[in-house]
């Protein structure tokens, strides 16, 4: 089989990771920072795949596994927390979450 | 083979750079489920079939479908599409690219230093449930407390007084 150099599938993870970091720091909409996260997180979870396959090992792979369930539970309680804040302030502005009174 | 991942990348470097910006939520997260399964694809070129199989189900079947049920509740319409493109200045997107496109020369730089060749042999399912249910059989144990903790969490967060 043809073989990959493995920089190229670090840099690919390195450039999805940027592009979510990107999203988190721009915009405005809580649902598209979270979405964001999710990507960030899933370039994380990429980065551990290539070691995996570099390595031929499959603790990478287990790793990536951990990473996938963080990534479940997150996004449960931030789709929550989301709603919450839906129905408190009717808006999806993360700014209108800037006084944080109880 | 090797095509493949170039072309899967390509896709997913497309993709992910349409979900930053949309301004329809749901277009944004069909643009995601694009750039998850280009990812999928990338993974089982590299030898990770059981991976790019949960890729496909729990990241873009379940997670992705948690956020449109969510999005379909909040009932978002014209008036937030309209608020997104106020919010969306071209002023707003310099200082982010920057840092992150200094963060990113920053990484290729310190990984263009490594010059492997990365021969992709299959690593199946059986080889990762023989270790996930072997010596990391606590890991397994504390996901499962983390996701029935998630699940305590949001359902305590989503309630109605």
């Amino acid at each position: 089989m043809e073989s990959i150099p493995v920089e190229h599938g670090l840099i690919l993870a390195a450039i999805l990771f940027s592009i979510g970091l990107i999203g988190v720091l721009t915009r405005r909409n809580i649902v598209f920072v979270l979405m964001s996260l999710e990507i960030m997180l899933n370039a994380g979870g990429l980065a551990f795949i290539v070691g995996a396959s570099r390595w031929g090992h499959a603790e990478g792979q287990i790793m990536f596994l951990m990473i996938l369930t963080l990534a479940a539970a997150e996004v449960a309680v931030g789709l929550g927390l989301i709603i919450q804040m839906f129905r408190r302030y009717k808006t999806v502005d993360i700014n209108v979450l800037s006084e944080m009174k109880g | 083979m090797i095509a493949l991942f170039y072309i899967a990348a390509i896709i997913a470097v497309i993709a992910t750079v349409a979900v930053i910006l949309q301004t329809n939520i749901v277009h944004g997260l069909l643009y995601l489920i694009l750039s998850l399964l280009a990812v999928a694809v990338i993974f089982y070129v590299l030898g990770a079939p059981f991976a790019a199989v949960l890729e496909a189900i729990v990241y873009a079947g379940a997670i992705m479908v948690l956020f449109l049920f969510v999005i379909m509740m909040l009932n978002l319409g014209q008036h937030t599409r309209d608020q997104e493109r106020s919010w969306l200045t071209p002023r707003g997107w310099i200082v982010p690219s920057l840092l992150a496109a200094v963060l990113l020369g920053q990484l290729v730089n310190v990984m263009s230093q490594i010059d492997h060749e990365l021969i992709p042999a299959q690593i199946g399912v059986m080889e990762v449930s023989a270790l996930l249910f072997g010596p990391y059989v606590l890991a397994v144990e504390l996901a499962s407390i983390l996701l029935l903790a998630g699940l305590v969490a949001a359902y305590h967060l989503a309630k109605t007084k």
